[in-house]
């Protein structure tokens, strides 16, 4: 059984098709890279998986289960967690409430509104371990609105492992890095163990190419090459519209 | 102890003897007026600071409330079916409101407010068999639970305070909530917060039903206060008013609308009786607030009172600043 199969999946916005027909099937706890041009309809594939998006046609399974028409924030309770390309946390809040809320989202806790949230001691237990995978558990206590931008992304992905994901979407996570920062959080991912399977969007293809086991090139919203990293890097078409020559 | 609790013993000690150091009557009155606007104004406020949903309606859910508890009184019910009506015809009322407001948000959820609000002010004036029109509609006394009347200015006060006070607690138990941390999330990042689990249409229309009881509360305080609602209290105008309170005040702060209510009430009831144009000077002080302290008033000074603090208060030197805390 797959952990995510899109079959035949197609998006258009007026006359603009930002994906045609795309099919794509990840085992389990592969890594698989997608990398095209800007504007291939990378991030609108994401949103279709995770359904911030409805697709016009096609389908998406996760483990072997249609979640096509599951609304997207049912998404998260089946296995399925993100990132997003631009940061997007609370930033009013201190690191460990962000990733405290990510943990309460899967919770029954979240509609209770009589007891106190700071009370919490499993939840506020679990995001330190959450935070302790990505190095911040240190600066837990600290507004977010003190942090590097380098920070700021390893919250964004402590909040998804925070939530156990089956299927972790990472959209572009070393962008805007420094070298170091991209280091920690390239040393990050490889420690995420074999239980997550993971899909990601990235342009930094010296720290992509590594991570990757399968790639998938979209142009123009269409799969154009997919297979492992060599049979991708190899392929006159990559080196066409992506990589140059 | 500690300034804040020092802060509010203060505070409640001022509030339980306001009947002992006020001038007379009047000025019970006023303060029974501000606590009934707090509580209205504390109920706006679990939309507009907590939730990030202005509304511009909500005075048309006051007087729902205190409609529904003018009219049963006026068939001749007593006062608990009074009082039970009002509550369950505010939180109805306010139901339908957030079905039909929650479509949007933003602008779009100000504009629907909006025209909910002038729908149900429209129906108060032509409505007559029900509300009797730009007449309104009269009460005749009021309750005395326990064998207090509450026809008794002190005893309506301490009653108003009670509510008030557990209103309070409420609105700081539901903020300090899981629930109530959802619901800031959906205010910052609603898109994030849906894409963590949450249902986010689900939690605005819970932090509306909350906000629609505490004012249906206040509405039927105000009608008991008044005996007497007529139209004019659901204008646009009142909505304007609360919402000033909220936003004058500092929203999505606890203390914020309190205060934001105490300084509209006494601009309107005591200011007014020194000062012709009042209006005026209410205009003044909130543009005043608005330049010096764009976030309201207490998280204003608390602002302020921090940089005095390290300007003035703070101790200074080499030892002092190269010592750990």
């Amino acid at each position: 059984m797959s952990a995510l199969t899109v079959s035949a999946l197609s998006k258009a916005f007026g006359g603009l098709h930002v994906t045609r027909n795309v099919d794509l099937d990840v085992q389990p706890g592969e890594r698989r890279l997608i990398i095209g041009p800007n504007g291939a309809g990378k991030t609108t594939l994401f949103n279709l998986i995770t359904g911030e998006l409805s697709p016009d046609s096609g389908s998406v399974t996760l483990f072997g289960e249609d979640i096509t028409r599951v609304p997207s924030r049912r998404r998260p309770h089946m296995g399925m967690a993100r990132t997003y390309q631009i940061i997007t946390l609370f930033p009013r809040d201190t690191i460990i409430h962000n990733v405290s809320l990510a943990l309460l989202g899967l919770s029954p806790l979240r509609w209770n509104p009589l007891i106190e949230m700071k009370h919490q001691g499993h939840i506020a237990e679990r995001a330190h371990e959450a935070l302790t995978r990505v190095g911040l558990a240190h600066i837990a206590e600290r507004p977010l609105s003190q942090t590097s931008y380098g920070e700021r992304r390893r919250v964004e992905i402590a909040m998804a492992l925070a939530q156990n994901p089956r299927l972790l979407l990472l959209d572009e996570p070393f962008a805007g890095l420094s070298i170091d920062e991209r280091r920690d959080v390239h040393q990050l991912l490889l420690a995420i163990p074999r239980d997550v399977t993971m899909v990601m969007i990235e342009h930094n293809m010296d720290v992509a190419l590594e991570f990757a086991e399968r790639i998938t090139l979209l142009h123009f919203g269409e799969v154009i090459v997919e297979g492992s990293r060599a049979e991708v890097v190899a392929d006159p078409r990559t080196r066409e519209v992506y990589l140059g020559h | 102890m500690s300034a804040r609790y020092l802060a509010v013993a203060v505070a409640a000690l001022a509030l339980l003897t306001v009947p002992y150091w006020v001038p007379g009557v009047y000025y019970v009155n006023v303060a029974s007026q501000i606590l009934f606007y707090a509580i209205f104004a504390l109920g706006l406020n679990v939309l507009v600071g907590y939730a990030g949903l202005v509304s511009l309606g909500h005075a048309g859910l006051f007087g729902i409330a205190s409609y529904a508890t003018g009219y049963l009184l006026q068939l001749g019910y007593g006062h608990p079916s009074a009082i039970v009506a009002g509550l369950v015809a505010g939180i109805a009322a306010m139901a339908i409101f957030a079905i039909l407001s929650l479509r949007a948000s933003g602008i779009g959820f100000i504009m629907i407010t909006l025209a909910i609000g002038q729908i149900i002010w429209g129906l108060a004036y032509r409505w007559i068999s029900v509300t009797n029109g730009d007449n309104g509609i009269s009460l005749h006394g009021r309750p005395a639970p326990f064998g207090l009347s509450l026809n008794d200015a002190n005893v309506f006060y301490y009653a108003t305070l009670v509510i008030f006070a557990v209103s309070l607690a409420a609105v700081a138990i539901f903020v300090r909530s899981p629930l109530g941390a959802a619901l800031c999330g959906t205010r910052d990042q609603p898109r994030r917060m849906n894409a963590l689990g949450y249902h986010v249409w689900a939690i605005r229309f819970c932090a509306c039903l909350f906000s629609g009881l505490l004012t249906a509360i206040s509405g039927i305080l105000f009608v008991y206060y008044t005996q007497f609602i007529s139209p004019q209290t659901l204008a646009l105008t009142s909505s304007a008013e609360v919402l000033l309170m909220v936003i004058s005040g500092g929203a999505g702060t606890l203390l914020g609308p309190i205060v934001g209510a105490a300084l509209v009430v006494v601009v309107k009831s005591v200011v007014s009786g020194f000062v012709e144009r009042w209006n005026m000077l209410l205009g003044v002080i909130f543009v005043a607030i608005v330049i010096l302290m764009p976030e309201g008033i207490v998280p204003g000074s608390a602002r302020l009172w921090r940089v005095a603090w390290r300007k003035f208060g703070a101790p200074s030197g080499p030892v002092a600043t190269g010592a750990k805390p």
